[in-house]
């Protein structure tokens, strides 16, 4: 072969090119298809689950309507490299196989029964993932503005929300888990949130002036970053237990810190927990926030008759606060997660429903609790990179 | 005018400034020249109090510069450092108003003398006003930097190393533009530099300091034909100082009267530049024309050749 037909060759496969993720994507979506069942079918909600196929469940149009979209686009994903069509076709296939699961939910619910129970099965949960990773490199490639990605994920929720609502979803075993513990749920949600965001407000007022401290006395330093680091390593469970003395003495030495709700268990040991959990990275990140600041900034500022505390607040902090930020969002998500950990000692939040699914052997309930933290963790971590990115003026 | 007695800074045991006592001439331009570690920026900054002296005063205009809060002081006089120190997170308009607002001004009074600023340093307001500073080049972000300096309208400004980030010929545009600005404002000018011929092109005065002692201060002419020592000719260059003394002067300041036959030069042409164009061209004498096109005499090479001696 001549070397112009080597170069037209490549140049033709070039014109040809296959996106490496998404054959990835396909290969792995249709194995799971193949392979692995996409609902199970419990005669209760404790039972393993019989594997069901979709073909056997779905009338003809709909096992062609769904076979056709998923086809698309796992041949979009392939070859065609828009990113607006790329996500438009994730979106779809997540639709079409939201639905396919309700399709199979319903149709192998007979009427009126309560205790049969039909839950996703892996082929559902690998699809998800993949159409989901199909969609975030989408809209990535589409680099959206921080406000456009809060308004995209805005959408999102409202439109699962409502969909939710709705009932369609019904008969899947995690609405099933949802409608028995429907009282519940929100009240673990608010508490979840709220001992979430209460340890990490109150490590923000203790951690910043610690932080700037840390940084005006580089002396400081070593000692508090290494304390905190040690507290870091203690495992959650045992930083429970050795709070459990001190917390219970003091409300049973001091009636009115009882009455305010302090005890051993519950709460008070978790939220103090995470406070402590929470201060390493804002203190860290806050000392490496000043430390990045241009020295010659800060010269001029004194130069021009700033006082200390207009440089703190006018130059220093502004300067730092992206990578201050950082810090509150990595503590931010880190807490959602770890929140889960406060119901074995009574703590309540969205933990109690992981806790009593795994007593129970109830997966679904297992996953009532832990969806909504996956989704609250993804928010926070969205929310807090694109107000980071909005107040990084400096790389506007 | 600022005068500095028997200033000392001392860190520890070694002493960084020794003693230093000088009388720094109202609206103008004094220069102060050393190698790093001669104590000259450390000097600069005791007179707005970055660094409080260990002894010895500074007064501006006859008052002690100890007699209100250093903070307040400092809003009095502009200063400017190398790499410009601007702040990265406000805009252009914001890092010039930075000093007025510090002050209290009113909004209507900050917009227009930032705007003016903008004008005199070349700076289209519609273009730049809103721009962050990394939006600009070098040069753009020094004029900022000299014009925030300058926004609260400061008698005093003092300026480290101001030049010293910039390449040949955009520093040569700045110490320019910085004397347009010196005789426009008639503001007192104190530079830090270790470049002795930027000393040479800026300062109505220069100080020339070794570690930690002044060695001398005086008018650049003065400084060559007179050295004080050893130290200050190798710094002002003893091998071409009869160059640098015919760069001091203009054609205009020399012209001898009458006419010659010969090539026509600008008054404001320095002598070094009119021999240079003499020797180059072969012609024995040159017309010094003004700017208003009236003829101010003439010039001779022998003529020029006696100013160059001591």
């Amino acid at each position: 072969m001549t070397s112009n037909a080597i170069t037209l060759s490549v140049t033709r496969l070039r014109a040809y090119r296959i996106d490496a993720l998404g054959a990835v994507l396909v290969a792995a979506g249709a194995a799971a298809l193949l392979f692995l069942p996409f609902v199970l079918f419990k005669a209760n909600r404790i039972v393993p689950g019989e594997p069901r196929a979709l073909t056997e469940l779905l009338p003809l149009w709909g096992n062609f309507a769904c076979g056709a979209t998923l086809a698309l686009a796992a041949l979009i994903a392939v070859g065609v490299g828009d990113a607006r069509v790329r996500l438009a076709a994730a979106l779809g296939g997540l639709v079409v196989v939201a639905l396919a699961a309700a399709a199979a939910a319903n149709a192998l619910t007979p009427a009126g029964n309560r205790v049969v129970r039909v839950a996703a099965g892996p082929a559902f949960w690998v699809l998800l993932v993949v159409l989901g990773l199909m969609a975030t490199d989408a809209l990535t490639r589409l680099r959206p503005r921080p406000a456009m990605r809060v308004l995209y994920l805005a959408l999102t929720l409202v439109v699962s929300v409502l969909v939710l609502a709705h009932g369609t979803f019904d008969n899947l075993s995690v609405m099933r888990e949802y409608a028995v513990n429907a009282g519940r749920f929100m009240p673990e949600v608010r508490r979840h949130l709220w001992l979430a965001l209460g340890s990490l407000g109150a490590a923000v007022i203790v951690a910043l002036p610690l932080g700037i401290v840390c940084y005006r006395v580089p002396k400081l330093r070593p000692g508090v970053l290494g304390t905190l680091n040690v507290v870091q390593t203690i495992p959650a469970i045992a930083l429970f237990g050795i709070l459990m003395a001190p917390l219970g003495a003091l409300a049973a030495a001091a009636p009115w810190v009882s009455a305010l709700g302090i005890h051993g268990i519950g709460a008070a040991p978790a939220a103090v927990a995470l406070f402590l959990y929470s201060l390493l990275p804002i203190v860290a990140n806050t000392v490496a926030g000043l430390k990045r600041v241009s020295r010659s900034a800060v010269e001029a500022a004194h130069g021009m008759g700033m006082t200390e505390w207009q440089v703190l607040t006018q130059v220093e902090l502004p300067l730092a606060l992206p990578v201050i930020l950082t810090g509150i969002r990595v503590v931010l998500v880190q807490n959602i997660g770890m929140v889960t950990v406060a119901a074995l000692i009574g703590g309540g939040g969205l933990g109690t429903f992981v806790f009593q699914g795994i007593g129970q052997t109830a997966i679904d309930l297992v996953l009532l609790g832990a969806i909504p933290i996956v989704v609250m963790a993804f928010s926070a971590a969205l929310l807090l990179d694109a107000l980071v990115e909005t107040l990084d003026r400096t790389k506007a | 005018m600022i005068t500095v007695e028997n200033l000392t800074k001392r860190y520890g045991i070694a002493t960084v400034v020794d003693a230093v006592s000088m009388a720094i001439p109202r609206n103008a331009i004094s220069v102060i020249v050393g190698t790093s570690g001669s104590g000259k920026s450390t000097l600069l900054r005791m007179i707005n109090r970055l660094v409080e002296p260990s002894s010895g005063r500074v007064l501006i205009d006859g008052a002690d510069t100890r007699s209100e809060p250093a903070h307040l002081l400092r809003r009095r006089i502009g200063y400017v450092i190398q790499g410009h120190g601007l702040f990265p997170h406000r805009t252009v308009a914001e890092n010039i108003a930075t000093v007025p607002r510090l002050l209290g001004w009113e909004d209507a009074r900050i917009r227009a003398r930032v705007e003016e600023l903008l004008q005199v340093f070349q700076l289209d307001p519609a273009k730049y006003a809103d721009a962050f500073p990394h939006q600009l080049s070098g040069g753009q972000q020094q004029r900022v930097g000299v014009a925030r300096a300058l926004a609260a309208e400061p008698a005093v400004l003092l300026m480290d190393e101001p030049f010293g980030a910039l390449d040949p010929i955009i520093r040569a545009k700045a110490q320019e533009d910085l004397l347009d600005i010196q005789r426009r404002f008639g503001t007192t000018i104190v530079l830090v530099t270790h470049d002795m011929d930027e000393a040479f092109r800026l300062g109505s005065h220069v100080a020339v300091m070794s570690v930690g002692k002044l060695l001398q201060f005086d008018r650049p002419a003065a400084l060559l034909r007179h050295p004080a020592d050893d130290f200050v000719a190798r710094m002002t260059g003893a091998s071409d100082r009869a160059m640098k003394l015919l760069s001091l002067m203009t054609a205009g300041e020399a012209a001898l009267p009458g006419v010659c036959d010969g090539p026509t030069v600008a008054a404001s042409a320095s002598l070094r530049d009119v021999l240079s164009e003499l020797l180059w061209s072969g012609r024995g004498a040159a017309m010094v024309m003004g700017e208003d096109g009236i003829a101010r005499g003439h010039l001779t090479v022998a003529a020029i050749l006696e100013r160059a001696r001591p």
